[in-house]
């Protein structure tokens, strides 16, 4: 099982050598991490996918609130909630011909093409990451030259957001 | 008013309270030093920086107030690692200030560079490299908030050339600070879970107090004295909780773990009930954890949530500070007389004494039992103890009994070798109208045995009790019971430590007999300056070995202890 915390943090130069250093430190497993902006300058937003059969999610957020720099820490893994992963993946189309049967999967996959080349494409995916997986598997015999993922972001529905927090 | 770096710092200081700042300068930090006369904070210099971690160490256990630390860059910086890494394992409030070389340097590897905000990011509270003079005297602000607040921990700043160099307008910091995360770590209501921690009290027959460094750091003595004797509850303490709860009341138990009293052991095992505060069953307080307090409903009061649940399950967690905890909880529990538990104890006290070795027969052979004995006894238990780390530090801590809180300084959680004498100067410099011994053994002392020119130029009365028995004296005993007796690599062959005390201007004893133990420590206490006793104690065997002892993986109630006395022993 996961469980999604969500971490606003100041964005300072060495945060995230702070949080992954603690992550190490303390043996945490985690799936996943990703830090981007967020609506308040100053602030940044990390999304941690974190393996609850091996860690306890609790203890993560504990320990973070040890960091200075740690504003709010949620567990929104049972709140309603959208969760996406964003893929590139880099196939294989030497023959023109397997080229529209692609096409077809990546239209079911509601997913897109936004490059292509005269041997290969890049699909873009946006989606659960169960989706992305499954993308990921019927692209393979293509053969997938490339492939990047962004890891897990999360924001709960509706109004019941994760909280500001902090002085701002 | 426009000031400097350098100046910002020692304005800073002084504003914070700090009276004296242990350090080495160097090249990157000797502009800081500069302006520190006209600012009136006192400077030790010590011999080595491992010396000025510890020592602030010291001051900051001895003193309850921030200690601080001052080093150059690169190995200066590196050489207090060892240093701040104790304070974060003994949550001891320090901030150390680092030289490093200038901004436009950075990561150019430099002469004398080296990245210490990155090397201690997880032995620090938290550390700031400062690239911009107008955040510096904020950034001081906040460090000493950090290094005292919650549960302290050391606090570094690092501090480039030309950071201390430029001159900004002075604007003094707000007295408040407010981190970020602080108003969401406010823990919740407790008045439920105070209400559970009184319900199990009140349905115990048999309950044990757990009492460690929060009790000091809360300043809880007290509150806990008053709860002990209304639930008559027995206390046992952690190494660093020595002094939480008076060793002369009939309730004290001792120290608990792998040598721990046998009565407190004991106790911990039969007990129903487990009340723990300000501690965090480290390992050589619980030993098997599996096994550990089997029958014990548990109630663990502390500071930090992250402690809660992190080794032991426990039925009620309350994160908060321990002497509010208690005010909240006395008067909720029944007053009880539990006499059948108290008399068990005593019993397993008087069999505990039967074999205790200060109370055997004397015979001509001297253990580090009978010097801690005499330090005690001459003393009346009113010196402030620093011990080192080792054999000896585990006979203080069973025979310097003392009934007064901050007055027993040792390092605990890291287990610092090298950690006694620097931080006795610490604490004497905190506290210069008391009686400071620093127990020491022969290995750890010469890890850090230049300080004794520190001792000699500050004209500290430090009095050094030297534990000498020619060994890594704890390594030696594991190899004894656990290694086939094979002493790999621990027999020292030692300097004439007399010639060496003398060397630095130091008077100094040599001691072979119980009887001679007790001259030498009055004679050292009459001597007004520092004062150096050698004492040749037992190297091995029953009379050299730690008793009892929880071996590494037994649980608590199979301690072992010292074997009876074999007929005609001598060394």
């Amino acid at each position: 099982m996961n469980r999604t915390l969500i971490a606003r943090v100041e964005d300072k130069p060495g945060v995230l050598a702070r949080v992954a250093s603690l992550f190490r430190r303390r043996a945490f497993n985690i799936e996943s991490l990703t830090v981007g902006h967020t609506e308040t300058p100053g602030i940044s937003r990390m999304t941690i996918v974190v393996d609850s059969t091996r860690t306890d999610a609790e203890k993560v957020a504990q320990h973070l609130y040890k960091l200075v720099n740690v504003i709010r820490v949620e567990d929104i893994s049972d709140q309603p909630a959208v969760m996406r992963d964003l893929a590139l993946i880099k196939v294989r189309t030497p023959d023109p011909r397997t080229r529209s049967e692609l096409m077809q999967l990546v239209d079911t996959f509601r997913a897109r093409v936004v490059d292509v080349g005269l041997e290969s494409l890049i699909v873009e995916a946006t989606g659960t990451e169960e989706k992305i997986d499954g993308l990921v598997e019927v692209l393979r015999p293509f053969g997938i030259l490339e492939m990047v993922r962004t890891g897990r972001v999360a924001m709960v529905r509706g109004n019941n957001g994760v909280k500001q927090g902090g002085n701002g | 008013m426009r000031l400097t770096g350098a100046q910002i710092v020692w304005e800073m200081l002084r504003r914070e309270g700090v009276e004296v700042a242990f350090g080495i300068p160097g090249g990157a930090i000797m502009h800081t030093y500069h302006p520190r006369s006209e600012y009136g904070v006192r400077h030790v210099l010590v011999r080595h920086e491992q010396g000025a971690a510890h020592a602030a160490d010291g001051y900051a256990r001895a003193s309850g107030r921030v200690g601080v630390a001052i080093a150059t860059s690169g190995p200066g910086a590196t050489n207090l690692v060892t240093g701040i890494a104790t304070a974060m394992m003994d949550s001891s409030p320090i901030v150390c200030i680092t030289g490093q070389v200038s901004t436009s340097l950075l990561g150019s590897d430099a002469f004398q560079e080296t990245d210490i905000t990155g090397i201690t990011i997880p032995i620090t509270k938290h550390n700031y490299l400062v690239t911009d003079v107008a955040d510096l005297a904020e950034v001081i602000h906040e460090a000493f908030y950090i290094a005292r607040h919650g549960r302290p921990g050391p606090v570094l700043i690092d501090l480039p050339k030309d950071v201390q160099q430029a001159a900004t307008e002075f604007v003094p910091p707000a007295d408040e600070v407010r981190l970020p995360g602080e108003a969401h770590t406010a823990g919740p209501d407790l008045t439920e879970v105070i209400r559970r921690a009184a319900r199990l009290m009140d349905e115990s027959s048999r309950p044990v107090i757990l009492a460690g460094h929060g009790v000091l750091m809360a300043g809880a003595e007290e509150v806990l004295l008053t709860f002990a004797e209304r639930v008559s509850a027995p206390v046992a303490v952690t190494l660093l909780g020595k002094g939480g709860f008076p060793a002369s009341h009939p309730l004290y138990l001792g120290m608990m773990g792998m040598h721990g009293d046998a009565a407190a052991n004991r106790a911990i095992q039969e007990a129903d009930l487990l009340i723990a505060l300000g501690m965090r069953f480290d390992d050589r307080v619980t030993g098997d954890l599996d096994r550990y307090a089997p029958r014990a409903r548990k109630v663990h009061v502390d500071l930090d949530a992250a402690e809660l649940n992190k080794l032991v399950p426990v039925d009620v967690p309350i994160q908060g500070d321990v002497r509010r905890v208690l005010e909240a909880l006395v008067p909720l529990v029944n007053a009880v007389e539990q006499r059948e538990w108290l008399s068990r104890i005593e019993q397993w006290r008087d069999e505990a004494r039967a074999v205790d070795i200060v109370h055997r027969a004397p015979d001509d052979r001297l253990t580090v039992p009978h010097v801690i004995n005499a330090v005690w006894e001459t003393t009346a238990g009113e010196a402030i103890v620093v011990t080192d780390v080792g054999q000896h530090q585990m006979w203080a801590a069973q025979y310097y009994r003392t009934d007064r809180p901050n007055a027993f300084i040792t390092s605990g959680g890291l287990g610092t070798m090298g950690f006694g004498l620097p931080a006795a100067i610490g604490a004497q410099i905190a506290r210069p109208d008391a009686e400071v011994w620093a127990i020491v053994g022969d290995g750890g002392l010469q890890m850090t045995v230049q300080e004794l020119a520190t001792v000699v130029q500050e004209g500290l009365p430090v009095k050094i009790a030297l534990c000498d028995n020619g060994y890594l004296g704890m390594v030696r005993q594991w190899q004894e019971m656990f290694y086939d007796k094979r002493y790999e690599a621990t027999r020292l062959v030692n300097p004439d430590f007399i010639k060496l005390a003398e060397a630095y201007g130091i008077r100094a004893w040599r001691v072979d007999d119980p009887e001679g133990a007790v001259q030498a420590v009055a004679e050292a206490r009459r001597h007004p300056g520092p004062a150096l006793i050698d004492f040749h104690v037992v190297e091995e065997g029953e009379y050299g070995n730690v008793y009892p002892m929880v071996p590494a993986g037994a649980a608590l109630h199979e301690m072992i202890h010292r074997p009876l006395p074999t007929a005609g022993g001598k060394r």
